[in-house]
């Protein structure tokens, strides 16, 4: 029995066992792709099958239940699109491909394992496993000098320094409440909260871990230096699907600390207002489009922020249809630089200047993307951020949504710079980018889905409700 | 919800079709090849929902001021978001209006628009659908998602067949009106959270605080405002008209500038009763300046389409000084100039193209002497000219009759600074005539080699631009001389309008006074509460 309602993980771990043995032997990139593909899609048929399962699992420490099961969906999704966007490899060491592949896939897997996590050493053991394949996989980069090592090591070592702040708010939690299971916690903590500042500052601590995936203020260092260095197909996943698990983790941890407004909530709501300013202002003079995507990513942090806090079904749920539109206008601008660069090398503004020429369909999934990312409708981003602020209002956070709102009119300065760079005319003439079928398809999907959910938000929206009832 | 509604006497979702069939048209167009075809397929799709549209003036009922034609699909159940639509005598016009201009967009564009005319096509359909949805919309989030969806394909018209400076003109055009329309998303939320309705009539009916109503005109009128635009938020207009193709300033001087004047109408005035009755002195004064300060500033400009784009600025400042009368004159009068800017200004923005397209400059200088050699060109600019400067018997006129009859009925020495705003109009749009038809101030005419160098490149107007120009000449004299039908059309609806602001407004003096006190002398209490 036990094992059944496992199949999604156990199906991500075959993959895993599947690949590592091809790296065992000589296999060419496409037929490694071809095998990272149809397993990956294997596992994610299981795991939208197996999104109704509950249970609780290895004495308690795993619970599966409607949230996260949706994540894991959401996690494999991401896996299986950025495979898909990054068909050729062409950032990554020739004979590095069929172990990158797999180090995705293992740290999906750890991520996998944390979305059903809900006892604290449980949660840190997910984490690091999902954590050291990606130390692994981000000095994988073919030709550009030396800077995906170092932006390993800044990896590392923020990584390490973040996860040792957790550990050290857990041993406080500990110490306070006798119990490391979030179940028994969600009892205990919200009192202690309300009169012990040591609490709070436990509980802020314990996020730490959290916020460095999420690129969230104070851990967002890393995020520019890594994305910049990283390979384009590794970024892409760097900024997506770990942030997408954070979120869960966020999410489990704020209903641990409570419903009420306590010094938690005015503790991330700060975080969340420094997060976004730092992030849109930052990102304003970028030219180096992944760099710019880095500060876009501290700025959303602090937008999905603006939902978890408030710590209500509303919000909750905005946070989770947020996180899920982040992904999907994240990848389609990783798609289009990804395709924009043809031997793996960074892209920058002028890089994409002419690009409606080169290339109509790139232009376009790069316009639908930038400017679902800056709200406007009718994209998934705009529901998103629609329902985060009425999500945040409805909790009285009237200055927190203002912020929001001025951030986000500035942000669009830089969005729009991205769709002007790729409607404008070139200064020089380049060739026409001639995409493969499917990466056109992947292309029209990303389209059709920010626009198709923005116009009809309606079940999407249902899901996540649903998904965060368990947690109140 | 029904108390507001008038079901569909037509038994046929009009209003649904007319946003459906532009984006039908933008996505048949993708797979259409050849720039004749798409040309006539573009003309074609206006034209079609431009025909839909007529019913709306047949079977308008002007009895009432109910919405009609109306249609209500459940939409976003979480959220209580309904699809609804539906019309009232003062949407009803602007919707018109709307449909009437398409098909010139492309005319006027049919030799102007050298490339890609495939995307030209798609991105002015969904133009075209984004406007409609606006003016049709009854749900508020449903009218911000038309609102805030319009600023893609106008951007996209600026950015990609503008002039020399599109870029900085597109990007400025398109941050101005979203910092502007985000507050309006905020007031949106905000009033949705204390009534728990998106529902645009049902939001005028409710009886805010004071101070509730404050901080949601403030938050709606920054938006409306800036899409007017009126001083100091005018910048972005006159960049945004210079560098956008002739059909991009059309759409923006005939429709997108009535944007702001409409959501006025439609969010400040009735949901916020009281605030624009507290406000009204400002935004009258603001209006003065504006009608002033544009026109000044028309004064002085030797390119042409600046020219125009501050008399637009100008001319809007009349609208909004007629809409914050709050008396039946000036809303009146408000909604015909918007109406009448829409038809003059749009054929002026046309007269600028088709001589564009010949000299290949916008400068007046340039463009001179032009009574020499397109005689039927320079009868156009002549009525279009007097039309602006709203001399009686053209459209205008009555417009800018009934403001200035409102203002002198309630504030005389606002309706006698806004005369010397007409006064201005006047200098200006003669100037302008009198440079490009004679001008003979250097004393020569030009003779031999020069002349017939001028004759090759100044050739008369064709039929297709002469068709569209003789169309919105109708309307010129059609509005001037008779405009008792539109005036009908939009009666009860202003009656309306003026009832639920004169109800609105009554509060209980104390209250009114000590709130509005509160707000100055709390203000950074207000500020700390807010956290």
């Amino acid at each position: 029995m036990l094992n059944t309602i496992f199949i999604p993980e156990i199906s991500l771990m075959l993959t895993v066992l599947i690949l590592f043995f091809m790296t065992l032997g000589n296999f060419r990139t496409g037929t490694v792709q071809a095998v990272s593909l149809v397993l990956t899609a294997i596992t994610l048929v299981i795991t939208v099958a197996s999104i109704d399962t509950h249970g609780l699992m290895f004495y308690g420490v795993y619970q599966l239940d409607a949230l996260s099961q949706l994540f894991k969906v959401i996690i494999v999704l991401g896996l299986f699109l950025v495979f898909m966007l990054g068909s050729g490899l062409i950032g990554i060491e020739e004979k590095l491909h069929t172990e990158y592949n797999m180090f995705l896939a293992i740290s999906a897997m750890g991520l996998m394992f944390l979305s059903s996590s809900v006892e604290l050493l449980t949660i840190l053991l997910s984490l690091e496993i999902s954590s050291y394949a990606l130390y692994v996989v981000i000095p994988f980069r073919r030709g550009q000098g030396r800077i995906h090592v170092e932006s390993g090591i800044k990896y590392i070592l923020f990584g390490a320094v973040s996860t040792g702040l957790t550990l050290y708010g857990m041993s406080y939690v500990f110490g306070l409440a006798h119990t490391t299971y979030l179940s028994e916690l969600q009892e205990i903590m919200p009192g202690l909260v309300a009169t012990q500042p040591l609490a709070v500052f436990a509980v802020i601590l314990v996020m730490i871990a959290f916020f460095y995936k999420l690129a969230m203020f104070p851990m967002h260092f890393w995020a520019p230096d890594v994305y910049q260095g990283a390979a384009n197909e590794t970024s892409s996943f760097v900024a997506t699907v770990p942030k997408v698990a954070a979120v869960l983790l966020l999410l489990r941890f704020v209903a641990v600390a409570g419903v009420d407004i306590t010094q938690v909530t005015w503790v991330l709501a700060t975080l969340a207002v420094l997060s976004m300013t730092l992030g849109n202002l930052s990102a304003l003079v970028q030219t180096d489009l992944k760099r710019l995507l880095a500060y876009s990513s501290i700025a959303h942090a602090g937008y999905v922020m603006l939902g978890i806090l408030t710590a209500d079904e509303m919000g909750m749920a905005a946070a989770v249809f947020y996180v899920i539109g982040y992904l999907l206008m994240n990848l389609g601008v990783f798609y289009v630089i990804y395709n924009v660069s043809p031997k793996g090398e960074n892209v920058t503004f002028d890089d994409l200047k002419g690009l409606s020429r080169r290339s109509p369909l790139l232009a376009l999934t790069l316009l639908v993307s930038a400017f679902s990312m800056a709200g406007v409708p009718p994209t998934i981003g705009f529901i998103g951020k629609f329902m985060l602020f009425t999500g945040a209002l409805h909790q009285g956070f009237y200055a927190l949504v203002i912020i929001a709102v001025i951030n986000a009119a500035v942000a669009a300065f830089y969005y729009l710079k991205m769709a002007r760079a790729a409607y404008c005319a070139a200064d020089s003439e380049k060739e026409v980018i001639v995409l493969p079928f499917g990466t056109k398809i992947l292309g029209t999907f990303f389209i059709l889905i920010i626009i198709l959910i923005g116009v009809l938000p309606q079940s999407l929206l249902a899901v996540a409700k649903s998904a965060v009832a368990t947690l109140l | 919800m029904e108390n507001y509604l008038i079901l569909n006497t037509l038994n046929f979702p009009i209003l649904s079709l007319l946003l459906i069939v532009p984006v039908v048209g933008a996505i048949v167009a993708m797979f259409l090849r050849g720039d004749t075809l798409l040309k006539f397929w573009g003309l074609a799709v206006t034209l079609v929902t431009a025909l839909i549209s007529l019913p709306l003036w047949t079977h308008f009922d002007q009895t009432t001021a109910k919405y009609q034609f109306t249609e209500l699909r459940h939409w976003f159940p979480a959220l209580d978001l309904d699809y609804v639509v539906g019309v009232d005598g003062i949407s009803v016009l602007l919707v018109l209006l709307t449909t009437l201009v398409m098909p010139l967009c492309f005319l006027c564009s049919w030799t102007y628009i050298k490339t890609r005319w495939k995307e030209f096509v798609i991105v002015t359909l969904l133009m075209e659908t984004a406007m409609l949805g606006v003016f049709v919309s009854l749900n508020t989030v449903l009218f911000y998602i038309f609102w805030e969806g319009m600023l893609v394909p106008m951007y996209l018209i600026i950015a990609i067949w503008g002039g020399a400076r599109k870029d900085y003109a597109s990007i400025k055009f398109f941050l101005y009106t979203f910092a502007g329309s985000i507050f309006l998303l905020v007031a949106i939320i905000a009033m949705y959270i204390t009534t728990g309705t998106f529902f645009i009539p049902e939001l005028m009916d409710q009886s805010y605080s004071f101070a509730f109503q404050m901080w949601i005109f403030l938050a709606c009128a920054i938006g409306f405002a800036i899409k007017m635009p009126m001083f100091p938020f005018h910048t972005w207009l006159p960049a945004a008209h210079v560098e956008a193709p002739v059909a991009g300033s059309v759409i923006l001087a005939s429709i997108l500038l009535k944007m702001g004047g409409y959501g006025f109408l439609r969010f400040c005035l009735p949901m916020a009763p009281a605030a624009t009755v507290y406000c009204m002195p400002y935004l009258l004064f603001m209006s003065l300046v504006s009608i002033i300060v544009g026109s000044y500033l028309a004064l002085g400009q030797s390119d042409i389409k600046k020219l125009i784009a501050y008399s637009s600025v100008g001319h809007m400042g009349f609208v909004t000084l007629g809409i914050f009368l709050l008396n039946d004159a000036g809303i009146k009068g408000a909604m015909l100039q918007m109406l009448n800017h829409g038809v003059t200004t749009g054929a002026l923005f046309i007269l600028i193209g088709i001589i564009y397209e010949r000299t290949h400059s916008r400068e007046i200088s340039d463009n001179s002497k032009l009574g020499m050699f397109m005689p039927i060109y320079v009868t156009f600019l002549g009525i279009f000219s007097l039309s602006s400067l709203a001399f009686p018997g053209t459209n205008s006129f009555v417009g800018e009759f009934l403001v200035l009859f409102g203002a002198f009925s309630k504030f005389p020495l606002v309706g006698a600074f806004a005369i010397l705003g007409a006064i201005l109009a006047a200098a200006y749009m003669l100037r302008l005539m009198q440079k490009m038809v004679w001008d003979d101030s250097d004393g020569h005419v030009p003779h031999g080699e020069h002349a017939e160098e001028r004759k090759r490149v100044l050739f008369d107007c064709n039929f297709r631009e002469i068709a569209q120009l003789v169309f919105l000449t109708i309307f010129v004299f059609w509005i001037g001389l008779h405009p008792t039908p539109l005036l009908d059309m939009m009666d009860s609806t202003v009656t309306h309008l003026i009832h639920q602001i004169d109800v609105g407004s009554v509060m209980p003096e104390a209250v009114h006074r000590g709130e509005s006190h509160a707000l100055l002398e709390n203000a950074g209490t207000w500020i700390k509460n807010l956290f």
